[in-house]
């Protein structure tokens, strides 16, 4: 994961985070504040969004291709931010953020032919509110820009992601805490899956974070081989989903009970507080300009070699059934490794097609990949409708995957050198 | 993929091959360049990929294998199988001459990149590498769907072999579209064969399952001693040399309108070619090796020591049956081409050992591989044996067949029979 090139390529443009606009293609406006006319013949008026702290209005529910412009403003009592979404939810098309209580900004991006969704996102937390359908209708619009543009719009792009995920990640903590710390174990283990979804989804963020990923995610066996104390998801997996006595930890060999008993309230209310707390350092860094930075310097490269290395993580951690070991809550994490995987593709999508017929048909194979990955994978489940155990999987279902896999890393491995071409 | 085509394979073929370990490497003749005694190959020798017929059949048995067996994806084309092909044919064309998979090769391409070739037989010399390619039955059609539209030329002889007394048998082991057997005197050179032609496959075909094997069991040159077997005997004493033409044409290669299928000469294809059985037979060491000097040699029906018949005479000569003293059960009287009307093949087995089983014996056994230009000369003898003695040491384990192609000229493709 760690970048050899040299950052030089990479043009050190550092976005501002109180920048008014996120400029999201090359057919740049000269003046973004000109709602949109910009004479590129897919020219929709302005949209007007109003934010407040529980709705999210938007003044049309379709547009055609081409250079939007939404301008939005808040009138709810907590700053704000507007995103336009990719139909799955997930993908981040175009974001404008920090939105002061009574003020208005501009987000202007270049909008594909497609299905989206709206969404705002007062108290900047959380799933946001008034998530609708947003449809785009014409014809495909060429991206003209360089690449040095479409490079930074991607690192941008990623951040808002990342960004977005952990704004979810830290209050869907919080409530699964509460549950942990109040006993309630049924219901916490419903939630924990869904809420590792988050982070599984930015795993190669947190990876780099130093010693925030062992705090929040390391395995038990992990903890010992480094002679940390053992804390984060998998410490409070093992309570929730305690082992019979002569269950074995995932080293295959040391007794679940050696070194560990069930925790007591007290231990719970404390493991508890120290999630949170990590999560919330996680969450304070990505949204401060260190972070941005951070990406900046990093370069997109980071970005598809990040796409590979959540594919990694399944075929290393995932696929073998290690990482949950209690719950047998893998293929949750497989889904979102996976979604996290392909929107980090997505993002340099555009950069690899433009790199002629081999780049296409790179980026063909990689979309061909994701789409048999997901096939299979639904095979077994869904992140809302829930997974079946990693036990039930059968030797067969698992070749099936790891196949795969291996379909789609190897395509997915030269996706950075054609990026960066 | 590396996006590799025959034109590729034509351009590298004409022009100058700069490679990870050339020295000693000439221009490719008919035979091994050099050679040292007991008909052990040079490290350099480097046997020419192209020939009427698809090396790694009739080559000097080398000392190690690398088999693996493919399926191909669901949703593999036509296009693509005939892309694999191609690239497989390109890759091993480089990769048996002592040259990486691909021009940039481990070292030579984008720092950005993965490089093409995984390194680990730089420094290495071709070592006798061969590769050979088979199709399966599977390829041409499964539960009567035709997935490339080449059903109809199925040869009808290709199909799974049918059951045999004591078979235990599994899919672990068995079947697949396609395989790759990678031959060559270093292990690692032919372990790097087989990885880098499986990743080159990825998407479009996956390995099914994969077998090592060391110490060659039968010899196909009359200057390579005979080897030895897991139970301490010599084995193919009697096998078919790369240098008998006429009984390679008439129990190996697949003559000219010899091979039927549904219609006409539709199979015609395989001209040239061979059918390969695999089966892999795991040996029951721990038993054996309790066994008397004396019952092995009964069970073989040869001396232990030089291999000779026990009806009398040194390894080469030919056994008597009939008087009592080799045993009507024993191997080589069940085995022996003479009592199954003259069935030979051109046998090319290793032993193999995967490690010690849960039950703390040696994972050990034969791996199985003989060509003849008619299956059924393998299912006559296999039937023989269904009272051989050996059968008390010994399990079938995996069984496969695979068609064999002709091989090509420079800038041709294995398969482009078929597909033409």
């Amino acid at each position: 994961m760690t970048p050899t090139r040299p950052s030089a390529s990479v043009p050190a443009i550092v976005t501002v985070a109180a920048a008014a606009v996120v400029v999201l293609a090359g057919c740049v406006p000269n003046n973004p504040q000109s709602s949109g006319t910009d004479g590129s013949g897919a020219a929709s008026g302005a949209l007007a969004v109003t934010s407040d702290d529980t709705t999210c209005e938007i003044s049309a529910a379709e547009a055609t291709s081409g250079t939007l412009t939404f301008d939005v403003a808040n009138s709810g009592t907590k700053v704000t931010e507007f995103y336009l979404m990719a139909a799955d939810g997930l993908r981040i098309v175009g974001e404008v953020e920090n939105i002061a209580p009574g003020a208005s900004r501009t987000l202007t991006v270049t909008v594909q032919p497609g299905d989206y969704q709206t969404v705002c996102k007062p108290g900047m937390i959380g799933a946001g509110v008034g998530r609708a359908d947003f449809t785009v209708s014409g014809e495909r619009v060429e991206l003209t820009g360089e690449d040095a543009e479409l490079k930074q719009e991607a690192i941008d792009l990623y951040a808002a992601f990342v960004k977005d995920q952990v704004a979810q990640l830290l209050p869907e903590t919080e409530a699964f805490v509460d549950l942990y710390v109040a006993g309630d174990d049924e219901a916490a283990r419903a939630d924990f899956p869904l809420v590792r979804a988050y982070y599984e989804r930015i795993e190669p963020v947190a990876e780099a974070l130093g010693d925030l990923d062992p705090r929040i995610d390391y395995r038990e066996v992990d903890a010992v081989a480094e002679g940390l104390d053992w804390t984060g998801f998998h410490r409070i997996e093992k309570d929730l989903w305690e082992p019979a006595p002569g269950a074995l930890n995932s080293d295959g060999e040391t007794d679940a009970f050696d070194g560990w008993t069930p925790s007591t309230p007290e231990e719970r209310a404390e493991l508890g507080r120290l999630l949170v707390a990590d999560v919330t350092e996680l969450y304070d860094f990505v949204h401060s300009d260190d972070f941005t930075t951070f990406l900046s310097d990093q370069g997109v490269d980071w970005i598809s070699n990040g796409a590979i290395g959540l594919l990694d993580e399944v075929a290393t951690g995932k696929i073998t059934g290690e990482e949950d070991w209690w719950s047998g809550t893998d293929l949750y994490d497989f889904a979102a490794n996976v979604e996290g995987s392909k929107m980090a593709f997505s993002l340099v999508e555009d950069l690899a097609s433009r790199k002629g017929a081999e780049g296409e048909e790179l980026v063909g194979q990689i979309n061909d990949g994701y789409a048999a990955l997901e096939e299979a994978l639904a095979e077994h489940g869904s992140l809302t409708t829930g997974f079946v155990a990693y036990s039930e999987l059968t030797d067969a279902d698992k070749k099936q995957l790891s196949d795969l896999i291996n379909a789609l890393a190897e395509p997915l491995s030269k996706l950075t050198t054609t990026v960066l071409e | 993929m590396l996006g590799l085509s025959a034109a590729g394979a034509a351009a590298l073929l004409g022009g100058a091959a700069v490679g990870r370990a050339t020295a000693g490497i000439g221009p490719a003749g008919l035979g091994p360049l050099g050679g040292s005694g007991a008909g052990h190959a040079a490290p350099t020798t480097a046997y020419p990929f192209e020939g009427a017929h698809q090396a790694g059949i009739t080559t000097p048995v080398q000392d190690h294998l690398h088999f693996a067996a493919f399926d191909l994806s669901s949703r593999a084309t036509r296009d693509d199988v005939v892309e694999l092909l191609q690239d497989w044919t390109y890759a091993a064309s480089r990769l048996t001459q002592g040259l990486d998979v691909s021009a940039t090769g481990a070292l030579d391409g984008p720092e950005s990149a993965p490089p093409d070739d995984t390194g680990e037989a730089l420094d290495l010399p071709a070592s006798g590498l061969t590769v050979t390619i088979g199709l399966g039955p599977t390829l041409f059609e499964v539960d009567g769907e035709d997935r490339f539209g080449i059903a109809a030329r199925r040869p009808a002889a290709l199909a799974p072999l049918p059951p045999f007394l004591g078979d235990a048998l599994s899919t672990e082991w068995s079947h697949g579209d396609l395989c790759l057997q990678a031959c060559a005197d270093d292990p690692q050179v032919a372990v790097h064969a087989i990885r880098n032609l499986a990743r080159i496959a990825f998407g479009r075909a996956h390995v099914r399952w994969s077998q090592m094997g060391f110490g060659r069991t039968s010899k196909t040159s009359a200057a390579q001693a005979t080897p030895r077997n897991l139970f301490g005997f010599k084995d193919g004493t009697d096998n078919i040399l790369g240098t008998e033409e006429d009984r390679l044409a008439e129990h190996v290669w697949v003559a000219p309108g010899s091979a039927t299928a549904g219609a006409g000469d539709a199979a015609d294809w395989l001209a040239g070619g061979s059918y390969l059985v695999s089966r892999k037979i795991e040996m029951l060491l721990e038993p054996w090796d309790r066994t008397g000097l004396g019952e092995q040699e009964r069970v073989f029906g040869r001396d232990k020591r030089v291999g000779a018949p026990l009806s009398g005479g040194d390894e080469f000569t030919a056994p008597v049956f009939g008087d009592g003293r080799i045993d009507i059960a024993s191997h080589v009287h069940l085995a022996h081409p003479t009592n199954n009307a003259g069935a030979t093949m051109l046998r090319r087995g290793y032993n193999y050992v995967d490690g010690t089983n849960p039950l703390g014996r040696l994972d050990a056994g034969l791996f199985f591989l003989a060509y003849v230009n008619d299956p059924d000369t393998f299912v006559q003898v296999q039937r023989s044996l269904s009272t051989d003695l050996l059968n008390e040491y010994i399990r079938h384990i995996g069984s496969a067949i695979f068609a064999v192609p002709p091989g090509i000229e420079p800038g041709g493709w294995i398969g482009e029979t078929l597909f033409a």
